[in-house]
């Protein structure tokens, strides 16, 4: 059978899929890839579904040794250089590894969160319907922990699928850039006009308290009205901005808890999820409030945009590389000639 | 009667909220709604959580006909019901005290009671789960009594441990997991409400009553080591 030995990783280095569902209303949340986008384009380079589990790579590298037989693998998400036994591997490119080959990723230039997806998927059990590892609850992964050295991944084939190795002519889908999208509510009747004006007007900052249960940030205080910051706990969406007495905004992501007790304010809107999740520390955000149709309406073009990339997807040889490839390429080596394609 | 109230929480989910304060005949709607729309089986819903006072409906934007699905979730919770029937009533064993409930003894001082009299205050109440939130397996109960009744602490604990029996304000809670809590914690339970390696994992859901019986510190060990072991601990009795 094929594994991969891991030599080395980061401590928040998890197996991750579409998420867990319906154990919510049992306190436990969903889990599942940071950015469903990267993990889903990391997917299509080898030929998977979209939510197949891929390897979360945070902040940190992974380096593993292919045991036995062979494995297509491809890396998308945060930039990280890829290499295999030494040689760069082109980004937004899928790669085919043999038995005794070592990969190596290295830490992130850009972004958070890296996604590993190979061929056929792991070799994991689920556990309560899903491998998405919860950080909080313990729950998923690799028996209930994130992967560390010695750990032996089992893949489903035993070898890479015939056939070559796929590469994207134009990269990664582009994200949008400019203000967080929110749509207002389910509490955006705790807040006074000043409130919003605040919320919608400044910029605020991540503070460390970055993880994948949410992201703390800090910026100027938004006023709640007379209704006050306490409410009876209901119910959490993944994206919820709430906001306690203190003024300054939480939002909730993959690994949060089910229900809160702080006024929700707004909620991030499901096509800028992945884009924020690869925002960390230090970095400044700023918030623009869009209808619940122009939300939609956003997912749908980001679901479209990533069919397009799965059937534009060719073999290196297909390819002619445009400028916008080359820069993507020049940003991980610095400079990389062309043939390194093959 | 209050009419529910639509609410938006992004593309993904929508909250049906009866009230905004805790009351039995909300969280009957609420849970009557959540049963209905089991039974109803609608395109593009994924889950729900129901909660003390509102119902969240997440659904996959893409695929959902949001008009269509927001007026039959809507005339759903108008029509749901207003009481519901008793789920299982639980036997819960709790040790109270000494390092399993270390605000036993102020919170007894704080009501003008000894730590007896608030056992058995405690103890004496049956208990009905609202809702199981925030994180797996969490607990919160209505039903307790008004003379124990002890606002929150100012200063929250960093981490109180699994199976934790706390008070605040007018609730009552069986904690999950360790957990950072400003509760005030009279006792401990080795019942793991939430055990994944367990069928079914989760013990209480919302409508069930619970009952405290009082144990002696001397079982903890042996409780806690069958309840490892997969054991429920947890009894259903008669109402």
């Amino acid at each position: 059978m094929t594994h991969f030995l891991v030599k080395s990783c980061g401590p928040s280095t998890s197996l991750q899929d579409h998420g867990r569902f319906g154990w919510q209303q049992y306190g436990l949340g969903p889990a599942g890839a940071m950015d469903r986008l990267a993990q889903a384009e990391a997917n299509a380079l080898v030929g998977n579904g979209a939510g197949a589990a891929v390897i979360e790579l945070a902040i940190a590298g992974l380096r593993f040794v292919v045991e036995a037989g062979s494995a297509r693998i491809a890396l998308a998400g945060a930039e990280q250089p890829l290499s295999v036994d030494g040689t760069l591997v082109a980004r937004a490119a899928a790669v085919t590894v043999a038995a005794g080959q070592t990969v190596e990723i290295g830490g992130v230039r850009n972004g958070r969160f890296g996604y590993l997806a190979v061929a056929g998927g792991f070799d994991v059990a689920p556990q309560l319907g899903a491998v998405a590892f919860h950080s909080r609850a313990l729950i998923g992964g690799l028996g209930g922990r994130v992967l560390q050295a010695g750990d032996r991944l089992a893949l489903c084939l035993a070898a890479a699928p015939a056939g070559p190795d796929l590469a994207a002519a134009s990269g990664f889908v582009p994200r949008h850039i400019g203000p967080i999208r929110v749509v207002a509510g389910p509490q955006d009747d705790y807040f006074s006009a000043a409130g919003w004006q605040t919320f919608l007007g400044a910029a605020y900052a991540i503070t460390a308290n970055a993880d994948r249960m949410g992201l703390r940030l800090t910026g100027p205080p938004i006023a709640h009205n007379a209704k006050g910051y306490n409410i009876v706990s209901d119910g959490i969406a993944t994206g919820s901005i709430q906001v306690p007495g203190s003024g300054e905004p939480l939002i909730l992501l993959a690994d949060r808890q089910t229900t809160g007790g702080y006024p929700k304010i707004a909620t991030v809107i499901s096509a800028d999820l992945p884009r924020l999740a690869q925002s960390g520390p230090g970095e400044s955000l700023r918030f623009a409030r869009v209808s619940r149709d122009e939300a939609v309406a956003a997912l749908r073009a980001q679901a479209s945009a990533l069919e397009a990339f799965r059937a534009g997807l060719k073999a290196p040889g297909d390819l002619s590389l445009n400028s916008g490839q080359l820069l993507a390429v020049r940003l991980i080596d610095g400079f990389i000639s062309a043939t390194d394609w093959e | 009667m209050t009419e529910p109230r639509l609410l938006l929480a992004g593309d993904s989910a929508v909250v049906v909220e009866f009230s905004d304060q805790i009351d039995p005949a909300a969280n009957a709607r609420v849970l009557s709604l959540d049963a209905a729309l089991r039974e109803a089986n609608l395109v593009g819903v994924v889950e729900t959580v129901p909660t003390y006072r509102s119902l969240m409906v997440q659904i996959d934007p893409l695929t959902v006909d949001f008009e269509a699905f927001t007026s039959t979730v809507m005339s759903l919770a108008r029509a749901a019901s207003t009481t519901i029937a008793a789920g299982t009533r639980w036997r819960v064993p709790v040790i109270y005290g000494g390092a399993f409930g270390i605000d036993l003894e102020a919170t007894a001082e704080r009501h003008k009671l000894t730590p007896t009299r608030l056992i058995e205050i405690h103890a004496g109440a049956v208990y009905r789960v609202y809702a199981i939130g925030f994180m797996p397996g969490f607990t919160y109960l209505g039903g307790l009594d008004p003379r124990i009744h002890t606002p929150r602490r100012m200063d929250p604990r960093m981490m109180t441990p699994a199976g934790t029996i706390s008070i605040g304000g007018v609730q009552a809670l069986v904690a999950g997991g360790a957990m950072p809590s400003g509760w005030h914690l009279l006792g401990r339970t080795p019942v793991r409400t939430f055990d994944a390696g367990r069928t079914p994992p989760v013990l209480f859901r919302p409508g069930d009553e619970i009952v405290f019986q009082p144990t002696p510190a001397d079982q903890w060990e042996a409780l806690d080591r069958r309840a490892g072991d997969g054991d429920p601990l947890a009894e259903r009795v008669a109402p």
